[in-house]
């Protein structure tokens, strides 16, 4: 068995003329937080519910844990726990019914016991006999990932996991799924258009816009390989400027903003300039870096 | 897995408080009848035996249960098939219009098991539902009634059949009602795949019904043509085990009809429900 729990290669769905995936291929390696990237109409929920077989591909190949998704659909979605969109549950039955309900059908048999330890560990004790009728948004995307779990799948696809929560709620959802990756080394695949969440969790990631992939790759090279805005805050704007001429760096200058000199920079460029200003009597106020995976993102799906 | 797919299932119909409708709706409609049948039942005997009444003459108890079982399910017949297709029809769309549909079929059980065992737990509400029917007609109504012969009038005249004739013809009757019930709870199901809405199926549904029903009182030539193939024109299939003798013939032919139409629409929903994309 390889390390790629899911292979999925060239995948094309088409509604009538309409293309919502045109060319989608990425890789999850075991362990891997996968962050799945893109804007609004990208294509990001039509390939999760594709890998879900919620919807037949129009071409291409998925393969997850070195099956054929289309020839052992089974087999691959009893690994899995998922939550597509908004975690729907059944309003007229309690959160531990419906629990029992999915747990029923994951393919393993899964005790009383089991049920209220999943229910403790994403914080409802207390509410499991409630209907999920009173339940908040943010309460059924707890149950939503106690749904994921209670049949300890290898794989945890989130699809948009964090949409209508508020920034408790957004903070917990985080917090919990680093802690699947950590402390139950669970592969997460988490699909959102909020950037900053993914650069917060996720180590690799795929970008698609337009139905197709951009790029994919390791979260952190990735955003090093790129330039970042970073903003320097000394004392002397003009010798600053000096400086930087001298060592022909005059074009990494963006911007001059009062005592903030804005220079187009590599990350490992930030300790030479700092020390250079430092060594030269510069008082450094500050230094911030601007450029993040917003920008990365942006710049790519303009491109 | 289809086994606990469908206990699954049963578990949702138990608690969707819109499955009670159907119990509640007939135990008030029969409860209404059993009540006015009571009050000013005689009159209504009368009225019905008024023109045989210079050559026949009645004795006993002819306002009996049998009676009154036979008109209740004369009466609801044509209206249980909305509170059948009120569960039916939400069985698969119900889950599209909740969401729940998504993580349904990201469970590792098949498309078709999981229609199977709705299906089955579909079979199981419409067969209840009927036992509730005969048991408010039949045995509330032998309490309230007593029992006796049971008269008939169809269209040949007025047949009387003997108390000891009749529980098989009951039997029969009840188990061909169910098959005519089970052919609405298999058109709501079906059209209950093609939507993401519960009312829709419900709807339509109720309308095919009466369309197919108007199709099969008019008296055009050429409509005459499709009559003996709607479904709607042997839901009362049930009548002819209380005709003497029995007309095994057109038993025989209805129920053979309404299980090609079962057959054919399970064929269909089968086939939608296999090829549909989640897009809810």
């Amino acid at each position: 068995m390889t390390d790629k729990i899911i292979e999925v290669s060239h995948l094309v769905k088409h509604y009538g003329k309409f293309k919502a995936v045109e060319d989608v291929s990425f890789d999850v390696y075991r362990g891997d937080v996968y962050g799945f990237l893109g804007p609004n109409g990208a294509g990001k929920s039509t390939t999760i519910r594709t890998i879900l077989s919620l919807i037949k591909p129009t071409g291409g190949q998925i393969r997850m844990f070195d099956r054929d998704l289309q020839t052992d659909r089974e087999y691959i979605l009893q690994r899995i726990g998922c939550i597509v969109e908004k975690p729907d549950f059944y309003k007229y039955l309690s959160a531990e019914k419906n629990l029992e309900i999915f747990a029923r059908l994951s393919g393993v048999n899964v005790t009383k016991s089991k049920v209220h330890e999943i229910i403790e560990f994403v914080g409802l004790k207390g509410r499991e006999k409630d209907k999920l009728g009173g339940f908040s948004h943010g309460m059924k995307q707890r149950l939503g990932i106690a749904q994921t779990l209670i049949h300890d799948p290898e794989l945890i696809i989130l699809d948009e996991p964090t949409t209508g929560l508020d920034p408790q709620g957004i903070i917990d959802i985080r917090n919990l799924i680093l802690q699947l990756k950590n402390e139950r080394n669970k592969t997460v695949v988490l699909s959102s258009h909020i950037l900053s969440e993914i650069e917060l969790i996720a180590n690799r990631m795929v970008i698609i816009n337009k139905g197709r992939t951009i790029i994919q790759g390791s979260v952190s090279e990735l955003l090093n390989a790129q330039e970042l805005i970073v903003s320097f805050s000394v004392d002397n704007i003009e010798k600053a400027k000096q400086l930087l001429f001298g060592i022909s760096m005059e074009r990494a200058i963006d911007k001059i903003d009062n005592n903030n000199l804005l220079l187009h920079i590599s990350q490992e460029n930030i300790p030479i300039i700092n020390k250079l200003f430092c060594d030269n009597g510069l008082k450094v106020f500050s230094i911030e870096a601007k450029r993040k995976l917003e920008d990365y993102f942006l710049k790519l799906i303009n491109a | 897995m289809f086994w606990k797919s469908t206990y699954n299932e049963f578990i949702k119909i138990a608690a969707k408080p819109r499955s009670y409708i159907g119990v509640g709706a007939i135990t008030l409609i029969v409860g209404i009848i059993l009540f006015a049948m009571k009050a000013d039942g005689m009159n209504f005997i009368s009225f019905v035996t008024q023109p045989f009444e210079q050559s026949l003459s009645f004795e006993g108890n002819i306002l009996n249960g049998n009676l009154i079982a036979f008109i209740i399910l004369q009466m609801l017949i044509i209206h249980v098939p909305l509170l059948i297709a009120l569960v039916t029809g939400d069985l698969v769309s119900g889950e599209g219009a909740m969401g729940t549909i998504r993580l349904l079929l990201t469970k590792p059980i098949s498309r078709t098991k999981i229609l199977f065992s709705k299906y089955l737990a579909g079979a199981a509400y419409t067969l209840f539902i009927l036992f509730w029917l005969g048991f408010m007609a039949l045995v509330i109504g032998k309490a309230m009634f007593g029992t006796g012969d049971l008269m008939v009038l169809n269209s040949d005249g007025l047949i009387v059949l003997q108390q000891h004739d009749l529980a098989w013809r009951f039997a029969l009757g009840f188990s061909v009602a169910f098959l005519s019930l089970m052919m609405i709870a298999t058109l709501s199901l079906t059209l209950s795949c093609f939507s993401e809405n519960s009312i829709g199926p419900i709807v339509s549904t109720m309308a095919i019904i009466i369309l197919f029903t108007i199709i099969g009182t008019l008296d055009v030539p050429v409509l005459q043509k499709v009559q003996p193939y709607l479904f709607t024109t042997h839901m009362m299939a049930w009548r002819n085990f209380f005709e003497d003798p029995l007309p095994l013939d057109k038993i025989v032919e209805s129920i053979g009809i309404l299980l090609i139409h079962i057959v054919g629409l399970l064929g269909i929903a089968v086939y939608k429900f296999n090829k549909k994309d989640i897009l809810s």
